[in-house]
């Protein structure tokens, strides 16, 4: 066979590439750098924090040089997330803090001679504006008119003050355009959700089985840790990717799946699982619901079958199928993260449950434990205002088990539509790029023109700030408190943030922000501290602990309360379920009018001349709210979109061309695009990162670069379970008689 | 005393963090680095394999860019670190053009900079800020002396290569395999 080799340098430009006219100076400074020296100085100069650059949350120090100034951060070593070690965006957090094109003070929307444009504003101005807003808002519609969309630790205050001022509307993009199908499939199979981070006994498991997940491409830190280290003790790796994923690349075994069919795949292991006999026939018996409905639902399900769906070989279907029975229970079917791709999308987080479920790993050591979270008293206040109405009046019979406020919902719901009594006047957006965040921009975008008021906070000038009413600068974790966070973990643990220096220029934390818009709107009541420093000592005082302590430790590990990590043999275990029991057979589902099993369906191809559209996440990048980061953006500073040689050739196309992408919709990328040709890509795809293509020209560093996925996202596919915005369903083909110096300019 | 460092290519992710993480540590500008990493792939869909590594200074026994150094600025330091002293580096590149691994750079300060396993955290007890922080833990640093150090049991243990050793150059990083 004809061997293709490529070579490339991930990370920064050729070192021997940058030089020239540097020749003959003497250095005059001493030996020792900054970093070095900070190193080296005293450790009482560090100071605790944990990681806000994405979800996981580590815990970490944060070290100043000799001039004060912050230069590194690196993991605590007690903290169960990163044992001590950061991941590059973590490492890179210190980007965050330097970048010179954060927000910098509050600015407020001016509208002159018919040009839109910002003007700076004291808080004063800006918090008056905005409770002025807010009470005739209130007034006018019911204080249920205002909603909040979040993202990141600052959402706790906000969520306070909405709540105080009577209405529900908490929405996370992290919901319904992520995690959220995956949360109802366990909710319906084991009775509980998986939360973050996820109870997964990576380490000590023989068997990984990776769908939908390309560990070590999305950095979770704590998971890919484990990885590493199963993968040290010899455990067997299943990859399911149409990419050759870095995880393929250390896996047993690869299947290059056709994309949009893992559900039959699913459906198909499950099959030989129980035709084989290669359940956990003890713990099905004991724990589960409904194996003979299952049985008889997936008879036709077979390996043959799911070949004519997914091309995976049959022999390939029933080997991995054994080999997950062989290290049962120690086993893990990974139940992804970001699972809003076609759909039907509950159900086939349902499919990994049940196939968990049948191999007896919930419960069991190298598959999935019982975590445990530090309790912490809340503040006492006076009850909140009951909601006259919720998100739900306006979709009685849809998403019935969306246990949360849907991100979309709200966004569809504020769009003016002579069919809908519109009901949200008022956004106030914390550290979410609802323009990029949410799929079907140009509907994201009606629905901001009919708004009466949109505050965001942000560190960043993203692209959601340009069309804000008010933009509020929030200073970077390292520059603030932040509330304690509890875990879950294999322990129950809290870490402390506190601000490793003064914010810089006019920023302030989001827990100021919220509680100077309490007192100006009358529910003070509800932020019964005046700074978070007293909450946090209160708070931790009850822990038995205290806020000097956490200053010096950063992170404080409790036993827990029992031994019982996982099932010891025979326990009686009760599942917060319909029956009690885990149900593979779902009576939520069934209860709600779906299918109470999982059913695989087809979905649509791309046509003649596109390709699906898939998009994922490199180790280096947080979403796109790291793309103008200096640090990470040396790194990587643009995307590229990965083409299949077959079809590089049948288009012209060379690694490092630039394109132009164009979906089925007609919608065009906003820049162009740097082709990658590779086998790593099936023909029948693309693939890019997500979190390029920044229309933003106030980031200066990554405007213009790359292309955005969630531009070409126009076609999404609804979860009817639970509202879940699938996204893999757009196809886009390529512009090539267009240079990128044409639209720069 | 021998450093030598080995980087697992078998668990590495190629996620970056060494690159960054000796930045912060070392003061490199952005845009420069004394570390990166590679990714070599081979074969055709969907018959691949994929091999990432973490590269740096080769720490050669046999330095060419010692050999070239004109002013005795880049020397062997102990335990066999090749370093380059600033004060007496007078920006030649000499050092940049012998060295087969492209592994030093200009300084914008003036002088040239490479790897130097970080010397001062090792002195110190600590590990080299790439190995301290790599999420999994593939990198492995000590001396080839002390049979009982983390490089030593692990290259007893594992197949491993070294880079262009046709060069002749006999590098202390090793890659395992």
């Amino acid at each position: 066979m004809a061997t293709r080799r490529q070579f490339i340098r991930i990370s920064t430009v050729s070192a021997g590439a940058v030089m020239a006219g540097m020749a003959g100076f003497r250095l005059l400074a001493s030996e020792l750098t900054e970093g070095q020296k900070a190193t080296m100085a005293a450790l009482n100069k560090r100071t605790p924090t944990y990681c806000e650059v994405c979800f996981w949350k580590c815990a970490g120090w944060v070290y100043k040089n000799d001039q004060g100034a912050i230069q590194k951060i690196t993991g605590n070593a007690e903290d169960m997330n990163c044992n001590g070690r950061f991941c590059p965006r973590g490492t890179g957090g210190v980007g965050m803090y330097y970048d010179e094109d954060r927000l910098k003070t509050p600015l407020i929307r001016t509208e002159e001679r018919g040009k839109q444009s910002f003007r700076e504003a004291t808080w004063d101005e800006a918090f008056d504006y905005i409770s002025e807003k807010i009470k005739k808002l209130s007034a006018d519609y019911g204080p249920e008119c205002i909603a909040l969309f979040t993202h990141g630790s600052g959402g706790k205050y906000f969520t306070t003050l909405l709540k105080a001022l009577g209405s529900p509307h908490v929405a996370a993009p992290s919901y319904a355009q992520c995690r959220g199908p995956r949360e109802v499939a366990f909710q319906a199979t084991f009775g509980q959700t998986l939360d973050s981070p996820e109870p997964l006994d990576i380490r000590d498991t023989k068997c990984l089985v990776l769908i939908g997940s390309h560990l070590g491409e999305n950095m979770h830190n704590g998971q890919v840790q484990e990885m590493s280290d199963a993968i040290d003790k010899g455990a067997t790796i299943i990859t399911v990717d149409p990419r050759y994923s870095t995880a393929a690349g250390k896996s047993k075994y690869w299947l290059p799946i056709k994309p949009a069919t893992d559900l039959a795949l699913l459906l198909a292991w499950i099959n030989v699982i129980i035709n084989e006999e290669l359940y956990d026939k003890a713990y099905v018996e004991k724990y589960t619901y409904g194996f003979e409905y299952l049985k008889e639902h997936v008879k036709d399900m077979t390996p043959e079958w799911a070949y004519g769906v997914t091309t995976i070989d049959p022999t390939v279907i029933r080997e991995t199928a054994r080999e997950m029975s062989n290290a049962a229970p120690a086993v893990i079917v990974h139940p992804g993260r970001h699972v809003t791709w076609y759909g039907d999308d509950t159900q086939r987080l349902r499919a990994v449950a049940i196939l968990n479920a049948l191999l007896g790993s919930w419960g069991r050591r190298g598959g999935f434990y019982r975590a445990e979270s530090a309790a912490l008293p809340e503040p006492t206040h006076p009850p909140y205002p009951v909601p006259k109405r919720t998100w739900r009046t306006e979709f009685p019979d849809l998403y019935k088990l969306a246990d949360v406020v849907l991100a979309n919902g709200v966004c569809d719901a504020s769009v003016p539509d002579p069919s809908r009594n519109c009901k949200f006047h008022g956004w106030i957006v914390n550290g979410s790029n609802l323009i990029e965040t949410l799929p079907n921009r140009a509907n994201t975008l009606r629905a901001i023109e009919a708004l009466e008021l949109l505050v965001v906070i942000d560190t960043m000038p993203m692209e959601i700030t340009g069309y804000a009413d008010v933009i509020l600068p929030e200073c970077t974790y390292l520059e603030r408190y932040d509330e304690i966070r509890t875990g879950p973990h294999r322990k129950p643990q809290i870490a402390l943030r506190m601000p490793a220096a003064e914010p810089m220029y006019n920023t302030k934390p989001a827990f100021w922000m919220a509680r100077e818009l309490a007192k100006r709107l009358g529910v003070i009541d509800y932020f019964p501290f005046e700074t978070l420093e007293e909450q946090l000592d209160w708070q931790l005082k009850d822990l038995g602990s205290s806020l000097e302590e956490m200053k010096k430790v950063g992170v404080k590990t409790f036993d827990r309360p029992n031994d019982d990590l996982f099932f010891t043999p025979g326990e009686e275990v009760e599942f917060f379920t319909g029956t009690g029991k885990i149900e593979l057979y779902s009576t939520l589902l069934a209860d709600g009018g779906f299918d109470p099993m999982p059913r695989y369906t087809k979905h649509p191809e791309p046509p003649e001349g596109f390709y699906r559209l898939n998009y994922g996440r490199a180790p280096m990048h947080t979403f796109g709210r790291t793309s103008n980061n200096p640090n990470l953006t040396d790194l990587m500073d643009e995307n590229s979109v990965w083409v299949n040689p077959r079809v590089a050739k049948e288009w012209g196309l060379s690694t490092g061309q630039y394109v132009y992408l164009e979906n089925q919709d007609g919608k065009r990328s906003e820049f162009p695009i740097k082709v990658r040709v590779t086998e790593r890509i099936r023909w029948d795809s693309v693939y890019m990162v997500h979190g390029f293509g920044h229309a933003q020209k106030k980031m200066r560093r990554c405007y213009g670069k790359g292309a955005s996925d969630a531009s070409l996202i126009t076609n999404v596919m609804l979860d009817p379970i639970m509202g879940g915005t699938g996204m893999r369903g757009n196809f886009v083909t390529f512009i090539t008689d267009l240079v990128k110096e044409e639209v720069a300019s | 005393m021998r450093y030598a460092m080995a980087v697992d290519t078998k668990k590495c992710v190629g996620c970056s963090d060494c690159v960054v993480a000796c930045q912060t540590e070392n003061d490199v500008p952005i845009g420069y680095c004394r570390d990166w990493v590679v990714e070599v792939m081979d074969g055709t869909y969907p018959q691949l394999e994929i091999e990432l590594r973490s590269e740096r200074c080769n720490q050669c026994e046999n330095s060419p860019c010692v050999r070239c150094c004109p002013t005795g600025s880049s020397h062997f330091a102990e335990g066999g670190i090749v370093l380059v002293k600033a004060s007496k580096c007078i920006g030649c590149g000499a050092c940049i053009a012998s060295c087969p691994y492209d592994a030093r750079y200009f300084h914008p300060k003036g002088y040239v900079d490479k790897c130097t396993f970080c010397i001062h955290r090792v002195k110190e007890g600590m590990q080299p800020s790439c190995v301290a922080v790599c999420p999994t833990k593939c990198m492995y640093f000590g001396d080839l002396d002390d049979p009982h150090s983390d490089v030593s049991v692990v290259l007893r243990k594992r197949k491993s290569k070294t880079l262009i050793p046709e060069a002749g150059t006999k590098p202390q990083l090793y890659f395992l395999i």
